[in-house]
């Protein structure tokens, strides 16, 4: 109940932000929007699967890129088809990295992903023909639902409609992996999270089911990528570096992979902690690893598991 | 004959688990598997329940070769098996246990975007087994905070979802005080015929748990079957009194 109602006071927020926020806050938001959209996606296979990737900052370059190809070498400005794009690139290349990934578990797994992730990086520094090189390519500002707003000023248009086209996507990301959680398959992938041989013996395929869980979360991670294209103006191969990998397994934990919300809470903070911490010292990184050591130690159940232990009556189930 | 076993041999290097051991399991018969440490009982069970592949012989479910053909299309085939050590979902409560069998069981694992709250075939399934198992009280309690004979009734019981043909237990009252042991096998019993079970193979130890429940007794012993024979029988044999029960008694 309380849940539902901080919830709502959230999302409310939101949604009212850009008439009372600064400019300068409200820019950040967008990035936090679409890596709550990766993270969503994501924590189907660490928090609902078990299994952790640290390869998914790949599957953010797939959508980014493809984005960005699609204006370079198409002349396509329309971001209902960058976002679909994705997705759908995203699941091509998915499609086999998975096969191969979902055959291993624990830490086997994290490296097959890593390794992956390493050579999409690669990829895309070497063929400059295609990608731009270590330049990266133009990220042009996409028409939204058809109109072109080119006329609008960049943070006008990025606060503005670009902020609520990207709250819409994640509320659907968000309504979509809700339902996903709590259907059978959504049960299923927790009992292969729990105990795989046991699974087994009741008939559930694990693989399979790891094969599925690893293309939602692939697909879902390409359209956050892609949605991460305009704020950003440029896409550039460090999107799928591998400690970008490593800064979205940071903010799961952050925010607590055993809770829905947590990734996205993770997102949040980390986001505007990283900014505020930037400004304060040069060494964000150092700050932001005793913040993981303390994390791991102190909190494993990150933020959420926080609030929980607060709140008992309401222990993050689901 | 829903299960048929010819001629198994397992051999693991030069060590021979299994030497030619025959196994038929009929409609309606409660099948216990007793030996001493080694004698090859685990080895039979992972086969029966196409875990391991046999280095030789058959291993036929409603006449069809399912050797070594895997847990998943076992259980989907009709056959369910608990463990030795018990097995849970420690996260998942007593009722998404048993729901979880119960969605397999109706091939419903790949609905992604329905409820599974609101799927009524699935929610009333798991909760008549929870009942059955005397579970109904403890619905909503995550695996891993029940007692360990609750555990064991739970691992069971999600086998039991399953409505299999067949069912192999190992060891289902292995590490349950003394006192438990007989509940939770009146509790099998009952539930068995409840749901329409039609057999059940056992591995067993306690002597008092065999001879009460079996219609028939397979004693292993070295790898082959020493006797295959109604309770009484076994009693008189005094071949298996001496290699498989009273090395038995004498331990307790």
């Amino acid at each position: 109940m309380t849940g539902g109602l901080v919830l709502i006071l959230a999302l409310l927020a939101i949604v009212v932000a850009p008439w009372v926020a600064p400019t300068y806050y409200l820019l950040l938001m967008l990035p936090f929007m679409a890596y709550a959209v990766v993270l969503l996606g994501l924590n189907l296979l660490f928090g609902y699967t078990g299994l952790v990737s640290f390869g998914h900052a790949l599957f953010i370059g797939i959508g980014a890129y493809t984005g960005a190809f699609l204006a370079a070498h198409l002349t396509v400005r329309s971001m209902e088809v960058f976002l679909v794009a994705a997705a759908i690139a995203g699941a091509l290349v998915a499609a086999p990295v998975a096969a191969l990934c979902v055959r291993y578990v624990k830490i086997y797994f994290g490296m097959l992903t890593l390794a992956f992730g390493m050579v999409f990086y690669t990829f895309v520094l070497k063929f400059y023909r295609l990608t731009g090189g270590d330049e990266g390519l133009p990220f042009p500002r996409p028409a939204l639902l058809g109109f072109p707003l080119d006329a609008m000023p960049k943070t006008d248009y990025l606060v503005g409609p670009y902020y609520y086209y990207s709250l819409a996507v994640l509320a659907v990301a968000t309504l979509g992996m809700w339902r996903v959680v709590r259907s059978p398959f959504g049960l299923c992938l927790k009992t292969i999270r729990d105990n795989p041989a046991k699974a087994e013996t009741l008939g559930i395929g694990v693989t399979r089911y790891r094969w599925y869980a690893f293309m939602i979360s692939a697909v879902y991670a390409s359209v956050g990528g892609a949605l991460l294209g305009p704020p950003t103006g440029n896409v550039d191969p460090t999107l799928a570096y591998w400690t970008h990998s490593g800064n979205l397994v940071f903010m799961t934990l952050l925010g607590g992979f055993s809770s829905f919300f947590g990734p996205v809470l993770g997102a949040f903070v980390f986001i505007y902690l990283q900014n505020w911490v930037m400004s304060v010292v040069p060494y964000w990184r150092l700050i932001f690893g005793a913040i993981l050591a303390v994390i791991v130690i102190f909190a494993p159940g990150g933020l959420m598991g926080l609030f929980a232990r607060a709140r008992p009556a309401e222990v993050a189930r689901g | 004959m829903i299960l048929k076993a010819e001629g198994l041999r397992k051999l693991y290097g030069g060590f021979c688990a299994l030497d030619g051991v025959s196994l038929a399991v009929g409609a309606g018969e409660f099948v216990s598997i007793i030996g001493p440490n080694g004698a090859g009982k685990s080895t039979l069970i992972n086969i029966l329940t196409g875990v391991t592949p046999p280095s030789a012989g058959t291993v036929r479910f409603k006449d069809r070769d399912v050797s070594g053909i895997g847990p998943v299309r076992l259980a989907r085939l009709g056959m369910a098996r608990s463990f030795q050590l018990v097995q849970i979902f420690p996260d998942l409560s007593v009722l998404e246990t048993l729901q979880a069998a119960v969605v397999a069981r109706l091939g419903r694992g790949t609905r992604l975007f329905a409820s599974l709250s609101g799927d009524r075939e699935v929610q009333e399934g798991a909760l008549e087994v929870a009942e059955l198992f005397g579970l109904g009280e403890k619905r909503h309690v995550p695996a891993r905070q029940l007692p360990q004979g609750d555990k064991k009734l739970l691992d069971v019981a999600s086998a039991f979802a399953l409505r299999p043909e067949i069912i192999l237990l190992d060891e289902p009252t292995s590490g349950v005080s003394t006192a438990d042991k007989t509940a939770i096998m009146e509790i099998m019993v009952a539930a068995a015929k409840r749901i329409g079970i039609q057999a059940i193979i056992q591995v067993e130890h306690d002597m008092d748990i065999v001879f009460g429940y079996s219609d028939r007794i397979v004693a292993l012993h070295q790898g082959r079957i020493l006797a295959d024979a109604t309770p009484a029988e076994i009693r008189a044999d005094q071949r298996v009194v001496d290699t498989v029960i009273g090395r038995r008694a004498r331990v307790r």
